[in-house]
């Protein structure tokens, strides 16, 4: 049905411009029509506010209209206490949090790769069913979970004789629920990934490894290690990108706090946005997390270029 | 020796079915709250086997949140999404990888180097631009920014590869035009792809959360995760309204991949570990 209209429209339009009809569509044409509806997406709703953004991030509300300030936004990010402790905050949780779930990821993948296991596909599975839960009610039942008077976390602790810890109130604490909840929700994704790395290595490499006598240690570390290496970029840099963008958490598990503990780049993005509506400095902001972005992956690429 | 991999296989289990506990344990506890009332939940020590106040909670929080409302929304914004977004990326998926076409190259490498530009950096020209023309609080607003899917254009490309060009020009020779060739040869043998590709793009909108809570402004045309959000936000939260609110906004979505789940993991590395 949509074929033959489309086939009609199409050659309607084409008696107007060519001289012989059912022509508009040809091998020649074809691809032009097909990516059009894509480039013009991406044209209107990236391209275009990717570069209105930076325009933006030059620019300060002046009586209601934006005029251009030259590096007013920046020079003021780069005085701005709150900016510093965002981005540190961010740096902590990707330098910690990152680490650990690849470090989890790949362990649970090399487990689960092992011909030795049985349930293997009910494994993957639970692993990961927290990856397609929503951020939001993720945050929300750990809310709960983390709760400091009737919490259930805090409740196995005092059977264990723990004292009861203020997971959600404490500076310290707040980094470490957020650090695990985002572990939680994420780590299954990751090995999911990684799994199908190791999966994509070639058998004959491991037959030949045993034949000359190697341990699995020796190769664990090399045949898997360096074969896996592009996926285990491929996460990083996608954990990289999803620690600058950590937003949907914090709102809802800590609103920041306490004393903007887990207050992230992305989330003084937000409030600066559309909290205070000061789109200039927001998007002066906006243009940081690229720019960290950018170097993290280029710095990744460097370091998996150079090895190899 | 077998008493070793004996013991191996035990310490392997024990160590993964923990995993799998903290995995999966916070949901079961999110239902068990669900059919219990705010005072239950917040027992110490915590109540951990269900209850009797599902309908109870069910009326409480459609009266809080019109948990109807956002469910429909939802399942509008999401259902929309798929199929148009599904339409959009599979034509230029299959035109990247079945065409030689001056452009192909920058253009199919402009769309992933998009993949690597962090989304909050259009939110603000687009907040602005939707409310120019009056679109905030609308369907379109919350649809239209990532039709054009980048990672699930790389997805279908990579799929539509391993299709046979011998076939394509076989259609051709017998007269098929290219519109044909996409919709009745190309488009049909991509189904489990697009199954993945679709499901992905669901979980996606399903879950999407920071651009909605920007865009509708109002209470009748929040997304489940806004609405989420704006009840655990409250002064006095109802704890099993609560609790009912993200078992509802969970289920349709585990269903639907513990139903495909073969399909969207094997689609999801179909396309990104291929090299």
């Amino acid at each position: 049905m949509l074929t033959n209209q489309s086939l009609r429209t199409g050659t309607k339009s084409s008696a107007v411009k060519k001289k012989e009809r059912r022509q508009f569509i040809t091998p020649k044409t074809a691809p032009y029509i097909f990516v059009a509806p894509a480039v013009l997406l991406f044209l209107g709703f990236m391209v275009y506010p990717i570069l209105a953004s930076l325009l933006l991030s030059f620019q300060t509300k002046v009586g209601g209209v934006y005029t251009f300030s030259g590096l007013d936004n920046y020079t003021r990010l780069f005085s701005d206490p709150l900016f510093y402790k965002s981005l540190g905050n961010t740096f902590i949780i990707l330098l910690v949090q990152v680490p650990i779930m690849l470090f989890l990821a790949v362990v649970l993948a090399v487990f689960l790769n092992s011909t030795l296991l049985s349930m293997r596909g009910f494994y993957r599975v639970a692993f990961f069913t927290p990856a397609v839960t929503s951020l939001v009610a993720a945050s929300v039942i750990f809310v709960l979970l983390l709760n400091k008077d009737y919490g259930l976390i805090n409740y196995l602790l005092s059977l264990l004789g723990f004292d009861k810890v203020g997971w959600l109130t404490n500076s310290t604490w707040a980094r470490v629920s957020l650090i695990a909840v985002t572990t939680w929700r994420w780590t299954g994704y990751n090995m999911v990934i990684i799994l199908a790395g190791l999966q994509s290595i070639p058998h004959s490499l491991y037959e030949a490894a045993s034949i000359d006598g190697a341990s699995s240690v020796r190769k664990f570390f090399s045949i898997t290690i360096p074969q896996l290496k592009p996926v285990l970029l491929f996460t990083f840099i996608l954990s990289t990108i999803g620690s600058f963008q950590l937003f949907d958490e914090p709102y809802n598990l800590t609103g920041g706090g306490p004393n903007n503990a887990t207050l992230t780049i992305t989330y003084y993005l937000y409030n600066q946005g559309f909290e205070y509506f000061d789109f200039g400095y927001a998007s002066a902001i906006a243009y940081v997390i690229v720019f960290f972005i950018a170097v993290l992956s280029w710095l990744q690429f460097r370091v998996v270029r150079d090895d190899s | 020796m077998r008493h070793k991999k004996k013991l191996q296989k035990i310490l392997l289990h024990t160590f993964l079915l923990i995993g799998v506990v903290i995995s999966l344990a916070p949901f079961y506890w999110m239902v068990v709250g669900a059919t219990n009332p705010s005072g239950d939940i917040l027992s110490f020590p915590p109540k951990l086997i269900p209850g009797t106040y599902l309908m109870e909670n069910f009326k409480g929080l459609n009266e809080s949140i019109d948990i109807i409302k956002a469910l429909f929304n939802s399942a509008i914004i999401a259902i929309l999404f798929v199929v148009i977004s599904l339409l959009i990326c599979s034509a230029a998926g299959f035109a990247f990888a079945k065409y030689k076409f001056k452009g192909n190259n920058l253009i199919f490498a402009s769309f992933l180097l998009a993949m690597m530009v962090p989304y909050q950096a259009t939110i603000i020209p687009l907040f602005q631009l939707f409310g120019s023309l009056d679109w905030i609080n609308t369907y379109r607003a919350v649809l239209l920014p990532q039709l054009c899917y980048p990672f699930a254009i790389f997805l279908i490309r990579q799929n539509m590869r391993g299709l046979p060009d011998s076939l394509l020009e076989a259609a051709r020779i017998d007269g098929a035009g290219e519109l044909f060739i996409f919709f009745k040869i190309a488009l049909p043998t991509m189904k489990p792809a697009l199954a993945a590709v679709g499901i992905f793009l669901f979980t996606f909108q399903w879950n999407n959360f920071m651009w909605p809570l920007i865009v509708m402004t109002t209470q009748d045309n929040y997304t489940l995760p806004v609405a989420l959000s704006t009840l655990a936000g409250l002064n006095s939260i109802d704890y099993g309204q609560l609790m009912l609110g993200t078992s509802i906004s969970v289920i349709p979505v585990m269903a639907v991949f513990l139903i495909l789940q073969k399909h969207f993991v094997s689609g999801i590395l179909g396309g990104a570990v291929k090299e």
